[in-house]
C-alpha cells in the first residue's frame, strides 16, 4: 500500500496497443485463485505474453528495451468487464505506477485510484504521437505533473485528463479512502437507524 | 420538476459530502463472495477493526466452487484455500453464509433476489461488476472492487460520485421467442461497449413493463457490459409479487408498510434525465455476438459486419470468422447455459420447453448450471432436470462454472461455445483461444440441437 502524496511521476513508457482491453486480458481469470494479491505481478497481461507451453509471443511489456517502465500506454475503454481489484493490483505489482489512455471503466478507474496508480487521459491522436516517440526511443522520459495536469516527454508538454477528485485524492494522500470513511462513523449510525430497511 | 430513482434512492442514502469532492454513500445490503472478499478481510483483521454492520452483509461462494464433485477438500488447493478463507472469514465476523449444506448457496446474484434480500430503494454493493443485476428491483447496486469491499466492510459506506442518468425505453413487445437477453445485446450494440461510462441506465418502457423480474434481471445484469456500471428498473406489482413470501422479505403488515416505501422511490412521472434514448422493441431479433466484445452482436438473420476499427480486425482475427459471414450455421462445440445472467429458473424453463423430446447434436458437450441450489430444486421438482438429460446436457451443482472458468468447467484450445453468460471477451471462458458467443437461453438450446448457431425461432418452428 503506498502511503505518500503523488505529485508527480517520472519514468519510461510502454505501449500496450488496443481499445476495450478488458480486466480479463489484463489478468486472466485463473489467476484470481489467491487469497492475498502478492504475486500477481507476474501474471499481468499473461495470455497475450505467453503462448501454449510457455512459449513467449513478444508482448510489448516483456521488450528489453521496455523493462523498467513505470507509465503503460493505452487504448480507449481501458479495463472494462469484471470488478476485479487482481487488474490494477496486477499492474502496480509489475511496477507501473501510471496508465495513459483515452477512457477507463468506472470500476478500474475506482480501483487504481484506491491504489495509486494515476489514471490520465489523452486523445487519440496525441496517444499516437507518444507511441511512436517511445517505439523510436524506449528512453524517452515521461514527467507527469498531477499538481498542473502534465505530462512532458520529448521535449513537448501534453495537458492530461485527470478528474478533480483523483487528482486531489493523490495530492493530499487521500486515495486511500478508508480513513476518511472511519471519520464519519457517527453520521453513518445516524443515517443507518433512519433508513426504512433492515433484515 | 420530479426525481428519478437513482436520485432519489442516492439521496436517502447520502452520509456526507468528502473533502475529495466525493460523496460517502451508506450500502443497505452487501453481498460477499470468495473471490473478491478473502484480501479484504485481512486488510480489516490488521487495522484491528471489525464489520460494521454484519446484519448488512451476506455471503456466499459461487465462482471457484465446482460444479460436479462437491467432497471436501476440493481437488484443485487453492480452491479449498479459498473456500476454508470464507467460511473463516464469516464465522470470525459473525456474517451469515449460504454454504452449499444450507441449501441456499449459489451465485451471489441469484441468491440475494431470491432470498428477498435484494429489494427497492436499496443500495447494494458487491465484489462483482454484475452487481447491476439488483437493479431489477428498483435497487442502485454497484459493482466494487477488493479496497472498497473491505471499506464497505469496516463502515457500510464507500467513497463514490452521483451517475448521471439515462432512461432507456423500449417501446412495444417483443418477437417471439425474442427474450431480455436479446434486448441487452441490441443495447449494447447500438450505444456501445462504452457509452454507459458516467451513466446509470433506466430501462423502461412497454417491453420492459411486461418482462418477469427474472428477465428484469438479465437486462439489468447486462448493463456493465454497455459501461453503465448501474442499470435498474422502477419497481412495480410484478417486483412486489415477486419479493412476496421471500425468506429474507417483510412480512404481513410490514410487507404493506414497507411497499409504500418502495412505490415512492420510483421515479417521477415528470422526473429529469440526463439523456434518454428510445428503441422500438419489433426491430429486435435473436442476437448473437461474433466478436470479443458484447457490442460485437448481430440479429442471426444479419451477417458480421465489414470491420471499421482495429478491435473489429482483431476479434475477427481472433474467432477466425469472416467479414460478410453468417453466424448462422457456425458450428459449435460447447453449449453453456447458466451464469448470473441466464441460470435462473425462467431460463432453465424457456430453455426445456424446447429441448423437450429433441437432442443435442452428439459433437456439442452441452451443460446445464442452476444459478442456485433453489434454482436446481425447483427445476427438479418440475422435471426440468430430465429433460436436460434426455437432450444430453450434463445436470450439474450450482455456481458460476463456465462463464469465467475459475472452476474445472473450461473450453480446451480454441473450442467455440453458444454461452447464455455475459461476456465473450478474449480467453473468458478458460482458454486462452477459446471462443465465446452470447445468446439466449432458447439460442443456446437451438445451438445444441443443431450443433450449430441457428435462428431458434426457426429450429423451435416459431416462424412461419
Amino acid at each position: 500500500m503506498k502511503l505518500e502524496a503523488i505529485r508527480q511521476v517520472k519514468g519510461t513508457a510502454v505501449p500496450v496497443p488496443g481499445d476495450d482491453i478488458d480486466t480479463d486480458r489484463i489478468i486472466p481469470a485463473r489467476y484470481l485463485k489467491c487469497v492475498t494479491f502478492d504475486g500477481l505481478g507476474l501474471a499481468l497481461f499473461f495470455d497475450e505474453r505467453f503462448g501454449e507451453g510457455g512459449k513467449p509471443l513478444g508482448h510489448p511489456v516483456d521488450a528489453p528495451e521496455y523493462k523498467g517502465s513505470r507509465f503503460i500506454i493505452s487504448g480507449n475503454n481501458f479495463g472494462c468487464g469484471s470488478s476485479r481489484e487482481h487488474a490494477p493490483q496486477a499492474i502496480i505489482r509489475a511496477g507501473y505506477d501510471v496508465v495513459i489512455a483515452g477512457s477507463y471503466a468506472e470500476i478500474f478507474f475506482g480501483n487504481s485510484t484506491t491504489l495509486g496508480i494515476v489514471c490520465v487521459t489523452l486523445p487519440d491522436a496525441e496517444r499516437a504521437e507518444l507511441t511512436a516517440l517511445v517505439k523510436k526511443d524506449p528512453k524517452t522520459e515521461f514527467v507527469l505533473d498531477v499538481e498542473v495536469r502534465t505530462l512532458t516527454a520529448g521535449g513537448k508538454t501534453y495537458n492530461v485528463g485527470i478528474k478533480d477528485g483523483a487528482r486531489k485524492a493523490f495530492l493530499d494522500c487521500t486515495y486511500d479512502s478508508l480513513a476518511q470513511l472511519l471519520t464519519g462513523r457517527e453520521q453513518t449510525a445516524k443515517l443507518e437507524a433512519a433508513l426504512p430497511y433492515r433484515f | 420538476m420530479g426525481k428519478n430513482l437513482f436520485q432519489k434512492v442516492w439521496e436517502k442514502h447520502l452520509v456526507r459530502e468528502l473533502p475529495s469532492g466525493q460523496s460517502q454513500l451508506f450500502i443497505g445490503l452487501h453481498l460477499i463472495h470468495e473471490v473478491t472478499s478473502p484480501q479484504a478481510f485481512a486488510m480489516i483483521r490488521e487495522l484491528g477493526l471489525k464489520v460494521a454492520y454484519p446484519d448488512r452483509t451476506y455471503a456466499t461462494c459461487d465462482h471457484i466452487i465446482p460444479t460436479d464433485g462437491r467432497e471436501r477438500p476440493f481437488a484443485d488447493p487453492m480452491a479449498e484455500e479459498m473456500m476454508q478463507s470464507i467460511e473463516r472469514n464469516t464465522e470470525e465476523f459473525g456474517i451469515k453464509f449460504f454454504n452449499p449444506e444450507s441449501g441456499a448457496q449459489g451465485v451471489v446474484h441469484i441468491v440475494g433476489p431470491e432470498q428477498g434480500l435484494t429489494q427497492p430503494g436499496m443500495t447494494v454493493a458487491c465484489g462483482d461488476s454484475h452487481t447491476a443485476t439488483h437493479g431489477a428491483f428498483g435497487a442502485i447496486a454497484f459493482g466494487i472492487g477488493t479496497s472498497q469491499v473491505r471499506d464497505v466492510l469496516a463502515t457500510q459506506t464507500m467513497t463514490i460520485s452521483p451517475f448521471k442518468v439515462r432512461k432507456i425505453e423500449i417501446k412495444g413487445r417483443l418477437g417471439d421467442m425474442v427474450t431480455s437477453k436479446d434486448v441487452i445485446l441490441h443495447v449494447i450494440r447500438k450505444l456501445g461497449v462504452n457509452g454507459g461510462l458516467g451513466y446509470a441506465y433506466e430501462f423502461c418502457g412497454e417491453a420492459v413493463k411486461n418482462m418477469s423480474m427474472e428477465a428484469r434481471m438479465t437486462l439489468c445484469n447486462m448493463a456493465i457490459e454497455g459501461g453503465a456500471r448501474v442499470g435498474y428498473i422502477n419497481p412495480d406489482e410484478v417486483t412486489f409479487e415477486y419479493l412476496k413470501g421471500r425468506p429474507y422479505a417483510p412480512k404481513g403488515e410490514e410487507f404493506e408498510k414497507r411497499k409504500e416505501y418502495w412505490k415512492s422511490i420510483a421515479s417521477d412521472a415528470d422526473a429529469e434525465y440526463d439523456d434518454v434514448v428510445v428503441f422500438d422493441a419489433s426491430e429486435i431479433e435473436p442476437m448473437v455476438t461474433w466478436g470479443i466484445n458484447p457490442e460485437q452482436g448481430i440479429g442471426i438473420s444479419e451477417s458480421i459486419p465489414v470491420p471499421v476499427n482495429e478491435t473489429m480486425k482483431e476479434a475477427l482475427e481472433y474467432m477466425k470468422f469472416g467479414a460478410g459471414d453468417k453466424m448462422e450455421g457456425k458450428k459449435i462445440d460447447v453449449c453453456f447455459i447458466g451464469s448470473c445472467t441466464n441460470g435462473r429458473i425462467e431460463d432453465f424453463r424457456m430453455a426445456a420447453k424446447y429441448l423437450r423430446g429433441r437432442k443435442a447434436a452428439p459433437h456439442v458437450r452441452a451443460l446445464a448450471v442452476p444459478g442456485s441450489y433453489e434454482v436446481k430444486a425447483l427445476a427438479e421438482k418440475e422435471g426440468l432436470d430430465v429433460i436436460f438429460k434426455e437432450a444430453g446436457f450434463e445436470w450439474r451443482e450450482p455456481g458460476c462454472s463456465m462463464c469465467l472458468a475459475m472452476n474445472p468447467d473450461r473450453l480446451k484450445g480454441d473450442q467455440i461455445s453458444a454461452s447464455t453468460s455475459n461476456r465473450n471477451f478474449k480467453g473468458r471462458q478458460g482458454s486462452s483461444t477459446g471462443r465465446t458467443l452470447l445468446v439466449s437461453p432458447v439460442m443456446a438450446a437451438a445451438a445444441a440441437v443443431e450443433g450449430c448457431i441457428a435462428d431458434c425461432r426457426k429450429t423451435f418452428g416459431g416462424v412461419k
